[in-house]
């Protein structure tokens, strides 16, 4: 219902676009031709920015699943191919299957490099009360210390460090920024 | 050096029976009560005494406007403009002519003097009803001449007990997180301020992250959590020495401390294996003693007054809403039930309300409700602002809040605010810097 009342809204506003738009035009043909060029120009240019701002929106869309992170902008790598942190979704701390595949990259190359230690930082994104959000991201590092411990990474060779919303990666306040905060990070520790 | 006031009371208070001002404190108030401060007199040979101890022109007119700040931001009072007043203040302090400050539509009027005796400040300071043409009050006070600001506010604060029937809150303390810097590298800082935001003091030098502090209720220590040596813990430290320890030695991070009502135990969070459970140290004995075991996020523990009871945070029925139970940890019972997500819960220093944070639709709330979830009244919305603590009367919540910086919705700043519990008289408590995670001390003079 409310839908259709906008678009019947929309539908007027456009209508009225088009009746004035054909009024000014007749009115001054001949006078304003080369002003019409610019206009058209103008309109194109609009367009394109158009354009610009909805690729912009399919490569946030296409950077985020649900609302966690599937982007690499922020993330290090540990070795070739094994990238350094895993996303989460608001308020969870359950693993994705990529964050699994991420994590079974690094548990294979920390059975390959048993003299490294590695601290799991976990992280949460601002919409969040402080102390909870410390809270939260323990728990989401203690998500990815489990799962390196189940594919053969001992428990020793692992500290787990909450920082909350204290050390966001990125500056922003908008759900791309958020979806890069909410992480745990695996960093080699010696 | 806070113990050092000699408060003496010089002249009977008048019978409590006649009905004199009153000012109430429990709705809105859209009328604050027109007052006159008038600047405290003083003679020359003092005046010039003080002036080359503390560097003030005249400091009798410097305390009387400590107690006018005061008293307007409360909101209860309209303090009248100086410019108005008539009467001489040295006259004024020993008879004063009602008419006159009835003409500029005075209702009460403070008058005072200030004397320089064997090195130390006199203050004496009288309340006068002018409508009664009575005097209300008359005390005086004597004290080390850096403490003339703290006199100011033990002037605010009886001012407010005699005409509110309250205990005020000037004479007080807040610590707070003093923030620096791009949010992806912020420094702060413990630091503390008077109330009205004056000697503000650094306590941390800013090399590791500190959060939450909070005041002891019945002494001036403080706990808070802090990343010394990348190690996230909470530590206990004494303002006046400056010596601090970490309490207890858990194998994990602990945080979101609170002192309990007498000062004795800190109540906190510790987070083990993803599941944040509440435990209680007692400072005297080091027993440690665990209320939660629940394999949820358990979390901003608050004791009630009383200390019989602890309302937390916990995300046990999926999300994080508020629970009350028994200081044992039994009957654990949810107090909150409104749409939204529910945190922060700090029990009011007067026993009968909850102050807690609300996120709902993206935005943020500061609100109360009764101990039993009963009756939630939210008294601000922002678009991010958390952590209320109370005044110690349960008159006032102070808490921060985010903005951004310019219309396009970028840059940040965190800044200290203080509501009224009616919903009123919202107000920007300035600090040096940035500033979060404010905590309010009891009244330094009791």
């Amino acid at each position: 219902m409310r839908l259709n009342k906008i678009l019947k809204n929309a539908l007027l506003v456009i209508s009225a676009g088009i009746i004035l738009t054909a009024c000014a035009t007749k009115k001054e043909v001949a006078v304003e031709a080369p002003k019409k060029e610019e206009t058209k120009k103008e309109e194109t240019k609009k367009e394109e920015t158009k354009k610009e701002e909805v690729t912009k929106i399919e490569k946030i869309a296409g950077q985020m699943q649900g609302d966690v992170y599937i982007g690499n902008d922020s993330v290090k790598y540990l070795a070739d191919g094994v990238a350094d942190r895993v996303f989460f979704a608001t308020n969870e701390s359950i693993l994705t299957t990529a964050s699994r595949e991420t994590l079974r990259a690094q548990a294979a190359w920390l059975r390959a490099n048993s003299n490294i230690t590695v601290v799991l930082e976990g992280h949460a994104d601002e919409r969040g009360t402080r102390e909870y959000n410390l809270a939260l991201g323990e728990r989401r590092a203690n998500a990815a210390k489990d799962y390196l411990m189940t594919y053969g990474v001992s428990s020793d060779r692992i500290t787990v460090i909450s920082y909350g919303k204290e050390r966001p990666v990125v500056s922003g306040s908008n759900p791309l920024a958020w979806s890069k905060n909410r992480r745990s990070v695996t960093v080699k520790a010696n | 050096m806070i113990k050092k006031f000699i408060i003496f009371i010089f002249v009977f208070f008048p019978i409590k029976t006649l009905a004199l001002i009153e000012v109430d404190i429990t709705r809105g108030n859209l009328n604050p009560l027109p007052l006159a401060v008038s600047p405290l007199s003083i003679d020359e040979t003092s005046r010039k005494n003080f002036e080359q101890i503390l560097d003030k022109d005249n400091i009798g007119s410097e305390i009387s406007v400590i107690v006018e700040n005061n008293l307007r931001t409360s909101g209860l009072f309209n303090p009248l403009d100086k410019k108005a007043f008539l009467q001489a203040p040295d006259i004024a302090n020993l008879k004063p002519r009602f008419e006159d400050w009835n003409l500029i539509k005075a209702q009460a009027l403070i008058t005072g003097k200030v004397n320089y005796i064997n090195d130390k400040l006199r203050v004496e300071f009288r309340l006068w009803d002018v409508l009664a043409a009575k005097e209300m009050m008359a005390l005086a006070f004597t004290t080390v001449p850096t403490n003339w600001r703290r006199v100011g506010h033990i002037i605010s604060d009886k001012v407010y007990e005699r005409l509110t029937g309250e205990k005020g809150y000037f004479d007080t303390r807040i610590i707070y997180v003093a923030e620096e810097g791009p949010k992806t590298q912020r420094i702060k800082k413990l630091a503390i301020m008077d109330q009205d935001g004056a000697n503000n003091k650094f306590l941390t030098l800013g090399n590791e992250l500190v959060l939450t502090p909070r005041f002891n209720p019945a002494s001036q220590m403080v706990t808070y959590l802090s990343y010394f040596k990348n190690m996230p813990r909470v530590y206990l430290l004494d303002i006046e020495t400056g010596t601090q320890e970490v309490v207890g030695d858990f194998p994990g991070m602990t945080f979101a401390p609170r002192f309990s009502p007498d000062g004795k135990k800190i109540i906190m969070s510790f987070a083990k294996d993803g599941k944040s459970d509440i435990y209680t140290m007692n400072l005297e004995t080091r027993l440690v003693e665990r209320i939660t075991n629940h394999p949820s996020i358990d979390t901003s523990p608050s004791y009630s007054p009383d200390g019989k009871y602890i309302t937390f945070n916990s995300d046990r029925s999926g999300y994080q809403q508020i629970y009350v139970m028994k200081n044992d940890g039994s009957d654990v019972k949810r107090i909150s039930f409104g749409n939204g997500l529910y945190g922060t819960p700090v029990w009011s220093p007067r026993g009968d309300l909850i102050a807690f944070t609300k996120l709902h639709k993206g935005k943020f709330y500061i609100g109360v409700m009764r101990t039993d979830g009963t009756g939630e009244r939210l008294l601000t919305e922002n678009y991010y602002q958390e952590a209320p603590s109370w005044s110690p009367n349960g008159r006032v919540l102070i808490f921060y809040r985010e903005t951004k910086t310019n219309s396009k919705g970028e840059g940040f700043s965190a800044k200290l605010w203080s509501i009224d519990l009616t919903g009123y008289n919202e107000r920007l408590i300035k600090t040096e810097t940035d500033a979060s995670d404010p905590s309010w001390s009891s009244l330094l003079s009791n």
